[in-house]
C-alpha cells in the first residue's frame, strides 16, 4: 500500500518545483534563524535570494558533523527552544555529541516519513510490530514508534535485549512485525530455534531491519529464519533519524522521501557532485525540518542514486543499500563507535603506550571488539592480580565511553603494526 | 638476603617465551631458575640470573618489557614436608605468600625455594628467626 500517493508518486516536474519552494524556504529559515548559517552564507557572499533553481544548492556550503558539534548544544536550533518538544543525539566521538531539535512539526514529518516507509512493507493498522530498537536518545526506537502509530499498528515498545521476553511476548502478543538490527534479528532467530519454536507458526508478516551495515546474503538468512520478508531501513539522528529512506516491496534500494530530505552524491575528496549512477557521499539538505534544518549535510555514508518509476509505483529516487563510510566510523551491535572513543578511554590511562589496535569480529552472530594494546615498562607489574587490575579498568573505561563492553588484551611493545602517516587501528573480521 | 628476580611480560601466544630464552642465549646469560605465570592471554616469565642487571638490558635492548623485582630464597630438605615447615614459618607469622617456585639441587639431597610474600623484609626476619636457611644472593648466582 502506498500511504501517500501525492508525496510517493508525484511526478518528477512537480517534484521539483515542490523542492525548490521548499529550498527557497529552508535557506531563508537557516539564514534567517541560525547564527552559524548566516556567518557561513555572509562570508561566501550568498544570499537566500541566490536560490532560484535546484541547482542553486550547489552555491551553497556543506554542513559536517564538526559544525553540529561546535555548535553543542541549542546553538543549531532555528526556533526557540521553547517551542522545541524533543531532543535526540547521536553519540559522542569526542566528546560532545550532536542534538537534533523537534519541533511539533517535526515529529508530525517523522511519523509521516515513517509511516510512508512501514507500509511498504506492509504493515497496516492491523498489525503489532514489536520494536527492539532502543528507545532514548536514540533515535530508532522512537522513529519507528512514531511511524506505526501514524499507521494505527499495535506497537509494543520493548527495546533492545531481553531475549527471553521478547519470544515470550512475540509468542503471546501474536507479533506480526519485527523491527531489529540484523546482528540482533540473527541472535533472536537463534534463540528461538533453541528454544524449538517453529517461526513458520509465529506467522510474521514482515522485518524491518537497520542501524548496521548488512548483505544481501544476510537478508536471505534473516528471510529464511523468520519466514518473512526483511526491508531495510535507513536514517540518522542529525536528518530526523529513521525514516530517511525504506525499502519497498521490489527490495532493490531504498526510496528517499526527497519531498523532506534532497539528496545529492558528491566525491568527498573533491567535494564535486557525481552523475546518478555514480558511487559518492552521500548529502542531504532537510527541506521541512523546523528544529534544526541542515543544509548539505555530509552524512559520511557511501551509496548511489537512482531514478525512474518503480515497481512498486512510486517514484522517488532509491539509493542502495550502505556499502562503506568516508570515515572510520564502525557500527558494533548497531551502535555506532569510532576508533577516537576508544583512544579517549585509553589515553585515561598515564601508564598505557598510545598503541592499539581494535578488531572487530562476530565470532557468533553478535559482534565482539578486541582492544590491544601494547604495555609498557611503567604498566606492567610483577602481579598478575595488578595486570587483571589494569585490563579490567581499561575495560570500564572503554564501557562508559562506548556504552559496550570490549575485551582488552595486553600485548607486547612494538608488536602492533606501525603504519607511515595513519595507523591502521581498525581491522573488521566479520563477514557481513 | 633478598634475591634479584627478573619478570618479563609475554604475550600468551606461539614462540613468546622461546623469542625471550633466545636472547638470553645468544647473550651468553645461564637460568639458575624460572618459573611461569599465565592467564587467558598473557603471562609473566619469572626468572633467576647470575647477572640480573645485565640481562635485563640485554631483554629490555630486544623490546621486552622487564621489572626487577626481590624474592627470598631459603634451603630445605628434598623430602616430604620439606616445604611445609617453610610455609608454616609464615602462617605462624602472618605473613601472606603471593606465590612462590622450587627447584632441587641433586647433589645435596637438597631444594631450594623461592618465595615472594607480600612484605619481603617481613618474611625474611620471620624466616631468620625461626630457623629456615635463608640463601645469600651470591650463593644462588653461583650455583
Amino acid at each position: 500500500m502506498i500511504w501517500n500517493k501525492e508525496a510517493e508518486c508525484m511526478s518528477d516536474h512537480d517534484r521539483e518545483i515542490l523542492q525548490l519552494k521548499r529550498l527557497k524556504e529552508v535557506v531563508k529559515n537557516a539564514y534567517e534563524n541560525v547564527p552559524y548559517y548566516r556567518k557561513r552564507l555572509d562570508g561566501m557572499n550568498i544570499k537566500p535570494d541566490d536560490i532560484n533553481t535546484l541547482k542553486d544548492i550547489e552555491k551553497l556550503p556543506f554542513t559536517t558533523k564538526d559544525d553540529l558539534r561546535d555548535s553543542y548544544p541549542f546553538e543549531m536550533f532555528a526556533v526557540p527552544r521553547k517551542e522545541i518538544v524533543e531532543v535526540h543525539t547521536s553519540s559522542g566521538t569526542t566528546g560532545k555529541p550532536t542534538v537534533s531539535g523537534y519541533t511539533r512539526g517535526d515529529i508530525e514529518i517523522w511519523s509521516e516519513v515513517m509511516a510512508r516507509g512501514l507500509s511498504m512493507a506492509g504493515v497496516t493498522d492491523d498489525d503489532i510490530i514489536q520494536n527492539t530498537h532502543g528507545y532514548g536518545l536514540f533515535t530508532g526506537g522512537f522513529g519507528v514508534h512514531y511511524g506505526a502509530q501514524k499507521i494505527g499498528a499495535t506497537v509494543i515498545p520493548i527495546s533492545t535485549g531481553q531475549t527471553k521476553r521478547q519470544i515470550e511476548i512475540m509468542q503471546d502478543f501474536g507479533t506480526t512485525v519485527v523491527i531489529f538490527t540484523p546482528s540482533y534479528g540473527l541472535y533472536l532467530a537463534e534463540e528461538l530455534e533453541e528454544e524449538g519454536i517453529n517461526t513458520k507458526e509465529l506467522n510474521f508478516k514482515a522485518i524491518g531491519f537497520g542501524a548496521e551495515m548488512w548483505t544481501e546474503e544476510m537478508r536471505q538468512k534473516i528471510e529464511k529464519r523468520f519466514n518473512a520478508p526483511a526491508y531495510n531501513i535507513y536514517g540518522l539522528t542529525e536528518i530526523i533519524g529513521p525514516g530517511v529512506g525504506l525499502e519497498c516491496s521490489e527490495q532493490d534500494g531504498l526510496h528517499i522521501f526527497e519531498d523532506h530530505f534532497y539528496p545529492e552524491i558528491i566525491d568527498s575528496e573533491t567535494l564535486e557532485i557525481l552523475p546518478e549512477g555514480e558511487k559518492g557521499e552521500l548529502v542531504l539538505t532537510t527541506l521541512t525540518r523546523e528544529g534544526t534544518p541542515l543544509i548539505r549535510f555530509r552524512t559520511k555514508d557511501i551509496t548511489k542514486l537512482k531514478r525512474g518509476e518503480c515497481g512498486c509505483g512510486r517514484n522517488l529516487v532509491k539509493m542502495d543499500s550502505i556499502t562503506g563510510r568516508t570515515d572510520d566510523m564502525m557500527k558494533i551491535r548497531g551502535v555506532s563507535v569510532f576508533p577516537s572513543q576508544i583512544e579517549k578511554a585509553l589515553l585515561r590511562i598515564d601508564e598505557l603506550e598510545p598503541h592499539y589496535q581494535i578488531i572487530v569480529t562476530r565470532p557468533h552472530l553478535m559482534d565482539e571488539v578486541e582492544v590491544r594494546v601494547e604495555a609498557s615498562e611503567d604498566l606492567f607489574s610483577d602481579e598478575i592480580k595488578e595486570l587483571v587490575g589494569i585490563k579490567r579498568k581499561i575495560e570500564n573505561y572503554i564501557h562508559s565511553e562506548i556504552g559496550l563492553r570490549v575485551k582488552v588484551t595486553l600485548v607486547e611493545p612494538k608488536t602492533l603494526p606501525r603504519s607511515e602517516g595513519k595507523a591502521v587501528r581498525v581491522i573488521d573480521k566479520r563477514e557481513l | 638476603m633478598k634475591i634479584k628476580q627478573l619478570s618479563i611480560f609475554l604475550e600468551n601466544r606461539k614462540g613468546r617465551m622461546k623469542k625471550a630464552l633466545d636472547v638470553l642465549e645468544n647473550g651468553g646469560m645461564n637460568i639458575r631458575a624460572l618459573s611461569i605465570a599465565d592467564t587467558s592471554d598473557f603471562g609473566i616469565l619469572r626468572l633467576i640470573v647470575p647477572e640480573p642487571d645485565k640481562t635485563k638490558k640485554l631483554l629490555e635492548d630486544n623490546s621486552f618489557i622487564v621489572k626487577i623485582g626481590e624474592v627470598i630464597a631459603v634451603r630445605m630438605p628434598d623430602k616430604p614436608g620439606g616445604l611445609g615447615v617453610i610455609l608454616g614459618i609464615l602462617d605462624e607469622n602472618n605473613i601472606n605468600l603471593e606465590y612462590l617456585y622450587a627447584f632441587v639441587e641433586e647433589k645435596d639431597e637438597m631444594a631450594i625455594v623461592l618465595l615472594h610474600p607480600e612484605n619481603i623484609e617481613a618474611g625474611i626476619r620471620a624466616l631468620e628467626s625461626d630457623g629456615a636457611k635463608v640463601v645469600s644472593a651470591e650463593e644462588i648466582y653461583g650455583l
